[in-house]
């Protein structure tokens, strides 16, 4: 059986986690000190790929990276690369669909901050730089960590957007969530049902493993507080 | 060594502006919740920009806004002593006061924190992680980190109002030696008028955003000179005045005449502390009757209906002979614990 569709979704989760990790924490920094009406405008806009269908989300990236279009034809005329249809390109539709998630999360945990320690920290000469990466982040870890996992697991299972952008080319753009549709649309073919099922395992083990993740680090999160 | 703090900030309706000078010596901050204390101290350390005014310290300046300066707090070496005490959660108490040395080379830190430690009387505690600290040791943590980094001004907020009355005299007397070896300036922020009699030299009260004249501690006590003050300082008993024609101030509330006084200009009220009203008649005396009788502790708390209808509060000893309630009872004062007091909300 070809694993393919695996090896393909977990690179692309994996990207996308990264790129959100950097983009969701620095928007949830940068709104959390914002004024309250900007803010609000924020949140709104940075919120809403999480409540529009994803395929509305990957039709509009189509709208704005298509060859046709005028952020598409500019990146084509400049690297001569074509933006979908690759298998990266489900990058930018699974990101643009996670981001709410870190977002928000990250933003909590921002928000929960006591604004005391980065004070002292001030007041005892430390580095706005240092405040940000060895104070707030690591006190705001939980948080953040829970967003990174839920983003990634959100990532995995991406399929609206994603089989807009790139469509399912067995063996090129296709993930684990576009092959159980592909198998499904068509079951009449040889070893279609097997697979299927296959998939279908694959794809509660590894929903499972993340779920069971998730609570080790938060139990763990929990203790580790009192023991480091 | 001084401090010279000089601004002006508006937060919304509130309107602070405080002014005060300080030399090699505790100042005390005294006022209410929310007349200022904290965003005062805030602005000197460079946590809050004042919107006018300068802060001098030591001869630099670490804000002026005419001049356009605006020293980052890590520039000021002014020291914070938070309520919270802000100690990191994640970090032990030994790596919690490294902070304090990370102007030192890396390899030092250690060593300097380790005889921190010692000089406050945390080493057993080390590796312990702040939550698991009482609020002492906590505050003591708190104060060895502020103290490490050697700052020339230290600033305390509030630093005994989440403690129990044991552990508050307990630290208080920490506090008074530690700040007796440090030499800096330091203020305090407190409501406690007991705390500043204890520990400061002078006292700075903030009314409402305004800051009054600095004066002693003593002198708070016997010559508030403001209604604000003679509150902060405890008084029990206040009553608007008249001046009548013929000099004489009335105690509106008490129905009380007092003979004519040396009175300040904008006298609005008059005050009498509850230990100044002695039994007996005397010059100044007030006929009043008992209305109830309170055991204090150590003393016998006495309630009086005066003739004005208000109640007067009086502190006498338990050994003092009590009427039964509602039996006429006759009070006097001396002269010279009368406190004169201009009115608070058009004070200026």
């Amino acid at each position: 059986m070809d694993l393919f569709p695996l090896w393909n979704s977990l690179r692309i989760a994996a990207i996308s986690a990264v790129l959100v990790f950097f983009l969701g924490i620095a928007a949830a920094y940068w709104s959390s000190r914002a004024p309250r009406l900007v803010k609000g405008l924020l949140d709104v806009v940075l919120t809403l790929p999480l409540v529009l269908p994803p395929t509305v989300v990957g039709y509009l990236l189509i709208l704005l990276l298509g060859p046709n279009q005028a952020l598409g034809a500019l990146l084509f005329r400049l690297f001569g690369a074509r933006l979908l249809m690759r298998w990266w390109s489900a990058v930018f539709a699974v990101s643009v669909v996670i981001f709410p998630l870190m977002y928000r999360t990250a933003r909590g945990a921002f928000e929960s901050f006591d604004e005391d320690l980065a004070a002292a920290g001030r007041t005892l000469g430390l580095s706005e730089r240092y405040i940000f990466w060895r104070i707030r982040l690591p006190a705001c870890r939980q948080g953040i960590l829970a967003g990174v996992v839920l983003s990634f697991a959100r990532a995995l299972g991406e399929y609206g957007a994603t089989s807009m952008v790139v469509g399912f080319i067995p063996g090129r753009t296709a993930t684990v969530a576009t092959q159980v549709a592909f198998l499904w649309q068509n079951d009449s073919a040889p070893g279609a049902r097997q697979s299927l099922l296959i998939w279908v395992l694959i794809n509660l083990t590894i929903s499972a493993a993340v779920l069971i993740t998730v609570n080790l680090l938060e139990k763990r999160g929990g203790s580790r507080g009192t023991a480091r | 060594m001084a401090l010279r703090v000089e601004i002006e900030k508006r937060l919304g309706d509130f309107q602070l502006r405080v002014r005060f000078d300080t030399e090699r010596a505790l100042l005390a901050l005294l006022g209410a919740s929310g007349s200022g204390k904290s965003v005062t101290l805030r602005c000197v350390a460079g946590l809050m920009t004042p919107d006018r005014g300068r802060i001098v310290l030591n001869g630099r300046t670490l804000y002026d806004s005419e001049k356009k300066i605006n020293l980052p707090p890590q520039q000021r070496r002014v020291g914070y002593l938070f309520q919270s005490c802000a100690l990191i959660p994640q970090r032990s108490v030994l790596q919690n006061v490294e902070l304090g040395f990370h102007a030192h080379p890396r390899r030092q830190r250690r060593a300097l924190a380790l005889a921190q430690l010692e000089r406050f009387r945390l080493e057993k505690l080390a590796d312990a992680l702040p939550r698991t600290l009482s609020g002492g040791e906590r505050q003591r943590c708190a104060l060895a980190r502020t103290l490490a980094a050697e700052p020339e001004a230290l600033l305390l907020d509030e630093p005994f109002s989440a403690l129990d009355d044991y552990l508050k005299w307990q630290l208080e007397l920490e506090l008074a030696r530690t700040l007796e070896d440090y030499g800096g300036d330091a203020i305090l922020v407190t409501h406690s008028r007991d705390e500043v009699c204890r520990l400061a030299k002078s006292v700075c009260i903030l009314n409402g955003g305004r800051s009054e004249p600095l004066r002693s501690a003593a002198e708070m006590m016997t010559a508030p000179g403001s209604l604000a003050a003679a509150l902060l300082s405890g008084c029990k008993n206040l009553s608007p005045v008249t001046v009548q024609g013929d000099g004489s101030l009335l105690c509106t509330d008490w129905g009380w005449r007092l003979p004519a006084l040396p009175v300040p200009a904008g006298l609005s009220h008059v005050g009498i502390r509850a230990h100044s009203l002695r039994p007996g008649p005397g010059p100044l005396s007030l006929n009043c009757s008992l209305d109830r009788a309170i055991d204090n502790v150590f003393s016998c708390i006495l309630m009086l209906r005066t003739p004005g209808g208000a109640l007067l509060r009086a502190e006498w000893d338990k050994t003092s002979r009590i009427p039964p309630v509602g039996a006429p009872l006759t009070v006097h004062v001396a002269r010279e614990e009368i406190l004169l007091l201009t009115g608070g909300e058009a004070h200026d």
